[in-house]
């Protein structure tokens, strides 16, 4: 699996999404699932996908699907 | 709108008393003004006193709220579709709750605030969490309460998150023990509502003999103590015997409002509760409301630069208190540090913890 797709799995994993829900329009609770339960599911999920941890003040600000590609991509070093 | 952050910068208990004042007055100053013309109810309140959001106010100076007018009143100083939740107080059956209007930016500020907070104590690092309560708290998605809304906060600062009660609020000792062998060598840290934790863990353990033998690790606990006074316990038996049964870890109970959350008060290793920079604790003396001396018991008023989406940036608790002292405490920390006595009489009982009745 690319980076690409271990990234858009864990958001159909912890957040019961299908792939065309997917996408910048997809932000923290704009779906009924990503609410702050499912928000923790969600980095327990990348967490393992990427074998990362990350840090308080990054999961705080991990507000959109595509934030979180920028975070993980700058602090993390995955690359897309 | 000015960002509490920046505008208290730093460490959270960074600042000095004449620096601190000048800062809170400034950003509360500003708060009041935004209230007042953004939440009709909370300007009316202030018509009603004759109070006009003056453009400048002395820390003391400031209207106070008593919490009790959030659960008469919806205020908030947002529209509606900027409430991006609303969070309702654990209330017991039969009383009324608070509700607490929350809009996206002031949830990212709480819970920022707060990050900066609990990683003063225990560093940057995300640790393994054990929750001393029921996952079933946050089964409901759609109540948020502040007991699930206090659990699921608090995940932010650990991971492998394991919850320690089932959903008979009995402890699973053996998963318990199972999941700390996995995670032997690591400092873990642990979190509940204070009254459950004494009734369901530390006890619970006692009456079993049984011990969690933790080598390294820090428990935060937050909730009301009135059910552990009337069994007469202070928080340092509290102290002794959650470290005798859970092992070698540091004890923080700590004090915050859900009208307030985000800016909590944590007790520091002496035992004194700190206001951090972004919170302040004024006593006011029961029979007139005046500010009390150092050391003189009051009403407890609390102030904090967070609420941004609610009036509730200074309001006047129910809980009965006393200033120790201001940027001396021997643990290092600035600011001014105080004792809670609990709930005044005749008050009504409410805190997180207390809501859970044994059967």
């Amino acid at each position: 699996m690319t980076n690409a797709e271990k990234y858009d799995w864990a958001f159909m994993e912890a957040l019961e999404l299908t792939e065309d829900q997917l996408g910048p329009e997809l932000t923290f609770e704009s779906v009924e699932t990503w609410d702050s339960v499912g928000h923790m599911g969600l980095i327990a999920e990348l967490e393992d996908a990427f074998d990362i941890m990350m840090e308080t003040d990054d999961i705080i600000d991990f507000s959109s699907y595509s934030e979180g590609r920028r975070t993980l991509a700058a602090n993390y070093g995955v690359e897309f | 709108m000015f960002d509490p952050v920046e505008l208290m910068g730093g460490a959270p208990y960074s600042l000095p008393a004449e620096e601190k004042r000048r800062r809170m007055e400034q950003g509360l100053s500003e708060l009041t003004q935004h209230h007042y013309h953004n939440c009709p109810e909370y300007a009316r309140l202030l018509d009603g006193l004759g109070t006009d959001a003056k453009s400048c106010y002395t820390l003391e100076e400031f209207p106070m709220l008593p919490v009790r007018l959030f659960k008469e009143f919806d205020l908030k100083s947002v529209s509606q579709d900027k409430v991006a939740k609303t969070l309702t107080s654990s209330g017991t059956s039969g009383q009324s709750v608070s509700r607490i209007f929350l809009s996206k930016e002031n949830t990212r500020v709480q819970s920022r605030v707060l990050a900066q907070i609990i990683a003063s104590y225990i560093g940057k690092a995300r640790l393994p969490l054990l929750i001393l309560d029921t996952e079933q708290v946050k089964r409901d998605r759609t109540m948020y309460s502040a007991r699930g809304a206090g659990i699921i906060g608090f995940s932010t600062f650990g991971r492998n998150v394991f919850f320690a009660l089932d959903a008979n609020m009995q402890l699973r000792v053996d998963e318990v023990k199972d999941w700390l062998r996995s995670h032997a060598g690591e400092p873990i840290l642990l979190f509940g509502y204070t009254y459950m934790l004494w009734q369901f863990v530390v006890r619970a353990l006692e009456e079993s003999d049984a011990t969690f033998g933790i080598d390294d690790g820090y428990l935060f606990h937050i909730g009301g103590w009135k059910k552990l006074r009337d069994q007469a316990v202070e928080p340092e038996e509290f102290n002794n015997r959650a470290q005798s049964v859970l092992g070698n870890i540091t004890v923080h109970n700590y004090y915050g409002m859900a009208e307030q959350l985000g800016s909590v008060f944590v007790e520091c290793e002496c035992g004194h509760m700190h206001c951090s920079n972004y919170s302040d604790v004024i006593i006011r003396r029961f029979e007139d409301l005046a500010v009390a001396d150092d050391g003189e018991r009051g009403f407890v008023e609390l102030l904090s630069l967070l609420p941004t989406s609610y009036p509730g940036h200074v309001i006047v608790t129910e809980d009965e208190g006393q200033i120790l002292g201001e940027d001396d405490c021997p643990c290092g920390r600035l600011g001014k540090y105080f004792k809670l006595h609990g709930r005044i009489k005749g008050a009504e009982v409410r805190g997180c913890s207390d809501t859970y009745e044994r059967k």
